[in-house]
């Protein structure tokens, strides 16, 4: 408790330079957040597409459905599909309609007539994507394919690059964060050093004069990454709308509370042993 | 109970502070240690708290060599011996009640328990109406009390008081002589560096003598100086007795062996109280 109030003290009078501690470390913390999240997201677009590889063939207007029903069937015959579904002109029609009920423009300039006829088959593993595709182009019916193994692979890369870009980021603002709060506390510590003295010579142990300089370094710790996650958890709801119109369909998990509640719990820990590593460093060279 | 055997220290400048001192203090004895500036006094205390370690020699504390004490173990010790440091050492932004408290709360002492072992001995040292005041409020001989009161908290053994009465009047010397005097009769082993012949020749108690740090006299009972039999008289001193200001009679030290409670002379709050600077 009185290591608790002579921390705190400590804080109390120097605000400047716990404003800075706080500062470097909230900015750590946001960049944690924010990568995390975008991580998060890009590896659950991945994973929603890896789990269910598709692929759509649109089919020229005039196609009828037993030619339809028959390309669906020597498709199921190889083994390989896991699902396929048949999406009329009307069942498009309605789709579309529905992504697009905010905009009347679009509305007006599209009926059922001029939206092909569809049929969306899953494999049961990405690999099997690209021979049912083949099979599909090869078809005289076919007027297209979509085919979304290209788009996975891009953002798989983006995913590995933005992955890495955050880890080299984030290795720099710690090691910055240690070497900023190693200095603030080492200069209070120098700025107590006959307070220190005198406190020694009255028979206190190491640990008595340590705690309250650890203690310092864990709060700005704390403090830092309760900082960096609520601005990042702020952000998220500011941009989420925009977000979600991006990805349509695809569910964006980022925003359960389970996984901001664990993101928050791992960086107050994280963060506390950031500062904790920092007051020590200081604590070990200005405290001999 | 403290043993110092051949007790050299020599300062990494090659200065000589204390030469091959061997001594012995028993327990409740009332020592002091004089000599000029630059004898070795402070050096000597210093060594007693191992605030530095001897460069030879040993120095035990109840059979410890306090030499060869871990780290660890120097709070400790530094628990059994209470220090009035010849500049005080208080804290200056702490107030006079939190100063004493701090030894209690470095030994984990309970709230309670110590703060009620604060004020009792803030009331047997007589500045309990102070507590709340800054160490910058207070006169020389009122910090004087308080630094006794943070040295005595941990109703220590052995009190070393380093030159205790160095910048203060007369009086305000004789009171806290006095009080040193009261401590040692409840057993508290006192030894007192000081170089104010008038105190020392003034009580009967052991001399220590040092200069240029070798110890040149230890005696059981005595005057200030080796060459010291007539010192009372060549050196006149002032007892509060003799001053021209009756009410400083109040003051006369008690030295009398049947007094053995820590009692503060009755006019020392009045002759402290213009110096209070609030």
């Amino acid at each position: 408790m009185k290591t608790t109030s002579t921390a705190w003290k400590h804080i109390r009078r120097s605000p400047y330079q716990a404003l800075a501690a706080i500062l470097i470390m909230m900015l750590t913390f946001l960049v944690v957040s924010m990568f995390t999240m975008v991580i998060v997201s890009s590896s659950q677009i991945i994973s929603y597409f890896e789990a269910s590889p598709k692929v759509t063939a649109f089919f020229k207007e005039d196609t009828q459905q037993p030619t339809i029903d028959a390309l669906a069937d020597s498709l199921k015959a190889t083994g390989k599909v896991s699902s396929i579904k048949f999406v009329s002109k009307e069942e498009a029609f309605r789709r579309y309609s529905n992504w697009n009920k905010d905009n009347p423009v679009l509305l007006d300039l599209v009926n059922a007539d001029v939206l092909p006829p569809s049929l969306e088959i899953s494999t049961y593993k990405i690999e099997d994507l690209d021979s049912i595709a083949k099979v599909l182009k090869d078809s005289s019916y076919v007027s297209d394919v979509v085919f979304l193994k290209d788009v996975v692979s891009t953002l798989i890369s983006w995913t590995d690059a933005m992955r890495k870009i955050g880890l080299v980021l984030v290795i720099i603002l710690v090691i910055v964060s240690i070497f900023v709060m190693t200095t603030i506390i080492g200069f209070k510590i120098s700025q107590k050093r006959e307070e220190i003295e005198i406190m020694r010579l009255l028979s206190a142990t190491n640990w008595y004069i340590r705690w309250p300089f650890l203690l310092e370094g864990m709060f700005y710790g704390f403090l830092g990454a309760m900082l960096g996650w609520l601005l990042t958890f702020g952000l998220t709801l500011y941009a989420r709308p925009f977000l979600l119109s991006f990805v349509r369909e695809i569910p964006l998990m980022t925003l359960s509370p389970y996984f901001l509640l664990a993101l928050l719990g791992l960086e107050i820990g994280f963060a506390l042993m950031l500062g904790a590593i920092a007051s020590f460093l200081a604590v070990l060279r200005y405290l001999k | 109970m403290i043993r110092l055997l051949e007790v050299t220290k020599t300062y990494g400048t090659g200065t000589s502070a204390l030469s091959d001192i061997s001594l012995s203090i028993d327990k409740g004895e009332f020592v002091f240690i004089v000599g000029p500036s630059g004898s070795g006094k402070t050096t000597l205390l210093r060594l007693l708290i191992r605030d530095m370690t001897p460069t030879r020699g040993t120095i035990t504390l109840n059979n410890v060599d306090i030499g060869k004490l871990s780290n660890k173990k120097v709070p400790q010790l530094r628990k059994q011996i209470g220090v009035v440091f010849q500049d005080l050492k208080m804290l200056m932004d702490r107030t006079i009640y939190e100063n004493i408290l701090l030894p209690l709360e470095m030994a984990g002492m309970d709230h309670k328990e110590a703060e009620q072992k604060v004020h009792k001995i803030l009331t047997q040292v007589g500045i309990e109406e102070h507590m709340e005041k800054f160490p910058i409020q207070l006169s020389g001989g009122e910090l004087q009390r308080a630094a006794i009161a943070r040295a005595l908290v941990f109703s220590p053994e052995i009190l070393l008081a380093d030159e205790p009465t160095g910048n203060l009047d007369n009086t305000t010397s004789w009171e806290i002589v006095k009080l040193l005097q009261d401590i040692n009769k409840l057993g508290t082993t006192v030894i007192m560096a000081t170089h104010n012949l008038e105190v020392v020749n003034s009580l009967d108690k052991r001399v220590v003598e040092l200069e240029k740090g070798k110890m040149t006299r230890d005696t059981k009972k005595g005057p200030s100086t080796s060459s010291g039999q007539d010192v009372k008289e060549t050196k006149h001193v002032k007892k509060p007795e003799e001053k021209e200001d009756k009410k400083d009679l109040e003051k006369k030290p008690e030295v009398e062996e049947k007094d053995s409670s820590i009692n503060l002379p009755a006019g020392r709050q009045d002759s402290e109280q213009g110096k209070h600077k609030q």
